[in-house]
């Protein structure tokens, strides 16, 4: 993976912007020492690493307003960061980058059940919007949810398990105040369902940080309903696993979450939370919600369909205790997998009726090219999550696992899926961009980034190939 | 303009041609679809409705896609067949705009529309998987595609989908599709006014998945669907949080397809718990509530100042009549967002050929 030549002019004037920097904010919230850069140097995609010039940890709109239009007159790239949790180097600096934290900006600022929103700091983490709410929730609600950022939700615009019911952070989220690399604060939706004009809110969300430095957002929230079960089905292969969720969705019913692991994942994930997973070839975790009779009415039809694919195993939580460690053990997976492994998480997404043929290929390609893959992914809207599995310590197995992970993601796109469908593109499918989209739609996308930031000084090395994008973060073409 | 007189393309080839040719330059183009619900603009009207046929449809992934000039009812009836349906509920404003023609896709997309299952379900945008447009240069340019979850890139889908044929002309779109569910029932209650609004609000904010909460002269209605034992179950738990409120037939038609008719119509998007304040600033005013409050439709005479009565509280869009001087019938946006919708909209259509005099 390329990164561009630092801006050598930028480097040699770190002490000057730094100076700048520390003129705007306070003492605490500019951070130029080697040490302090050091934790901010990789985000959840550790296999690539580099300290920025700087980092700068704002606590108000207005502070992070003067920082960009600093930046923005001197020259100098910004890369916004959540809380580092992007698996797809979103938040990846450069050498002569600064490095945008919002972390500190962590405030709800109201919460309104009767009109049905929450606003919030954008630094706030998934889990604890709906921690300050009573008897309401956030409803996407992705994996690293204990740890990653709203700033980070919209800019990759995420999704999660209970998204196959709920919808993605962009059907979610009303609005947003984003500041622009000029420094310009502006406003788009609000709690209110529509807004005049385009939808920028809906291009600003999953946008990687790219347009602008999104710092509150007004989050659609939902009343908790009155209960909810997972159910376990174990199966003897993957296929077969593949073939009873397609049927599922094919049958008109809508759990809030069709959760898929295959063994190698079932394993460590049941090393790491014992949630008592049985031990077979494919399990399914399915959620319901509703009251106990709602609950037993969804089981009722979905073991009927079940039923037919013969599992191996059909196991209800038999408490509130063992449906979390259920959960646990899920959301666990890729920690659960990093304990054994060097692993690449991939987020490709694919047709439901495709689940078959993909899991399969999937085998075989890993098999032919000598690695081991473990699938966990979120099978009701097709969205796999592969995690190949290798060495780093051994010379390259990386560069193997990158070339399987690029083979099994152009898979998605020849059968009609895409490259990510929650993670985003940052630096790690980057250069894949042109398997799906062609040098017109590219063209496109860059357009609306030259609206919202003529000169590409705005996390400018993601998304879009280097050679692509290059023209325009070399300034010889403004727009 | 040669071959294309009748200007009715049929493929995207021929969109291509025609935006890059000379008829263009001069006048610039009015992009119709069934010219049912879209905003009439200046220049040559272009017909789109020979981009039709549906291209694939896979009901066990829920995914339809179709060319942009597919009639909606040919769609729907598609799906109704599959015991599928689109869940935005795309309103037919035939009737209340005065309007005939047949409404297509691409103007469902191009206006996002929605109806009463917006509050649970999302608009048009919140459906929509994927767009093929041609832009002002004439080049083909795709976004998304057809899977339910997709970040890759930027969000062009979404940019498209109400951006009233503005930036492009949508040839294909790509849309979820919802199993019908088997059961559905309306409650009414005896309340009006400030309470029946708030009757709709406390039920929202119950655990029992609500899909319509509308109040106009038909009544004051809450709507529930899902499976018949479910259904069965939220209705009696809704019965004892409103007391009085009894299931009735309802046509949720009529309240999709806007309940109201003057000679100007307003679609006004407001906080739902001021609903009732904006409503008391239109006197005279034939008024009807969806989404608990949040969406008032409005049919009134010319003379009443319908955007100041909403007063910040919400967004006002004239559907039907004549606004004097500058006002614009979709309403003004603050400068700086004025400002990036002008810059996307010379990046997409430089030459400003699509819909002279529109949005954008």
């Amino acid at each position: 993976m390329d990164m561009p030549v630092p801006d050598r002019k930028v480097l040699e004037a770190k002490p000057q912007i730094v100076a700048r920097l520390a003129e705007i904010l306070p003492a605490d919230a500019v951070i130029s020492d080697a040490e302090g850069l050091r934790v901010y140097e990789c985000d959840a995609l550790s296999a690539y690493r580099c300290p920025p010039l700087a980092v700068v940890l704002p606590r108000s709109t207005a502070e992070v307003s003067a920082v960009l239009a600093a930046c923005s007159a001197l020259g100098v790239k910004v890369v916004p960061r959540g809380a580092g949790t992007s698996l797809a180097g979103g938040s990846l600096p450069t050498e002569d980058c600064v490095v945008l934290g919002v972390a500190r900006m962590n405030r709800v600022l109201e919460a309104d059940y009767d009109n049905r929103f929450v606003k919030v700091q954008t630094g706030r983490t998934n889990l604890a919007v709906t921690g300050a709410l009573d008897g309401w929730f956030y409803a996407p609600d992705p994996s690293s949810q204990l740890a990653c950022a709203i700033a980070g939700n919209i800019a990759m615009n995420s999704g999660g398990a209970h998204c196959l019911k709920y919808g993605v952070t962009v059907n979610n989220l009303l609005g947003v105040t984003v500041v622009l690399m000029s420094g310009e604060v502006i406003t788009l939706g609000g709690p209110w369902a529509d807004a005049a004009g385009l939808d920028l809110l809906g291009v600003i969300c999953g946008s990687e940080g790219q347009l602008g430095v999104v710092t509150e957002a007004w989050l659609r929230i939902l009343p908790k309903p009155e209960g909810a079960l997972p159910v376990m089905l174990g199966f003897g292969s993957n296929e077969v696993a593949g073939a009873c969720v397609a049927d599922i969705i094919r049958a008109g019913l809508l759990p809030v979450a069709i959760e898929f692991m295959d063994r190698p994942c079932i394993r460590a994930c049941e090393a790491f939370a014992h949630a008592g997973y049985p031990d077979c070839e494919a399990l399914l975790i399915i959620e319901v919600e509703g009251s106990p009779g709602e609950i037993a009415e969804q089981l009722g039809r979905i073991k009927a369909i079940a039923e037919r694919h013969a599992p191996e195993v059909w196991r209800e939580a038999a408490s509130a205790e063992e449906a979390g460690r259920i959960w646990l053990g899920r959301k666990s997976a890729f920690g659960a997998m990093g304990n054994i492994a060097d692993y690449m998480c991939l987020d490709g997404t694919i047709p439901v009726s495709s689940l078959p043929y993909v899991l399969r290929r999937i085998g075989e390609m890993t098999e032919a090219a000598g690695l081991a893959v473990a699938n966990v992914f979120h099978a009701g809207d097709g969205n796999l999550h592969p995690l190949i599995l290798y060495d780093a310590n051994a010379p390259g197995q990386l560069e193997a696992c990158e070339a399987l992970g690029a083979e099994i993601l152009k898979l998605c796109v020849e059968v009609g899926g895409c490259l990510t469908g929650e993670h985003g593109v940052g630096v790690e499918k980057r250069d894949l961009m042109a398997v799906q989209f062609s040098p017109a739609d590219l063209e496109a996308q860059m357009r609306v980034k030259d609206v919202f930031d003529p000169g590409w000084l705005l996390n400018p090395a993601k998304v879009f190939p280097l050679g692509a994008s290059d023209p325009r973060r070399s300034g010889r073409r403004v727009g | 303009m040669g071959k294309y007189e009748s200007m009715r393309p049929v493929n995207e080839a021929e969109v291509c041609d025609i935006v890059r040719g000379a008829l263009v330059a001069s006048g610039g183009l009015s992009l119709r679809g069934g010219g049912t619900r879209g905003v009439l603009t200046g220049g040559a009207v272009l017909d789109l409705s020979g981009l039709a046929g549906v291209r694939l449809y896979e009901p066990g992934a829920l995914t339809l896609v179709a060319g942009a000039g597919t009639p909606l009812a040919e769609v729907e009836a598609l799906l109704a067949g599959e015991r599928q349906r689109l869940a935005f509920e795309p309103p037919d404003l035939r009737a209340v705009l005065g309007r005939e023609g047949v409404s297509t896709l691409g103007g469902v997309v191009a206006m996002n529309a929605a109806g009463p299952r917006r509050m649970q379900g999302g608009a048009a945008r919140d459906h929509l998987l994927g767009v093929r447009f041609v832009d002002g240069t004439g080049a083909v340019v795709k976004s998304g595609g057809r899977v339910m979850k997709n970040v890759t890139g930027l969000d062009l889908v979404r940019l498209m989908a109400g951006s009233q044929g503005t930036l492009g002309i949508l040839t294909e779109v790509a849309l979820k599709v919802q199993a019908i569910p088997e059961a559905g029932v309306t409650l009414a209650g005896p309340e009006r006014g400030a309470l029946g609004l708030a009757c709709l609000r406390r039920a929202l904010g119950s655990a029992f998945d609500i899909s319509g909460a509308a109040m106009g002269a038909f009544g004051c209605w809450v709507r529930i669907e899902g499976m018949a034992g479910s259904v069965a179950y939220r209705a009696g738990r809704l019965k004892d949080l409103l007391p009085g409120w009894e299931e009735v037939p309802a046509d949720w038609a009529m309240v999709r397809d806007a309940p109201v008719r003057g000679a100007q119509v307003w679609r006004l998007s407001v906080i739902p718990t001021e609903a009732w304040a904006v409503a008391q600033a239109l006197p005279g005013a034939d008024l009807a509530f969806d989404w608990a409050g949040g969406l008032i439709w409005v049919g009134c005479d010319p003379g009443l100042d319908v955007r100041a009565a909403v007063a910040g509280r919400g967004h006002a869009t004239m559907l039907k009549g004549e606004l004097k001087g500058e006002a614009r019938a979709w309403g003004d946006e603050a400068p700086g967002v004025a400002r990036l919708m002008a810059g996307v909209k010379a990046k997409f259509d430089p030459r400003g050929v699509f819909n002279p005099g529109g949005m954008v």
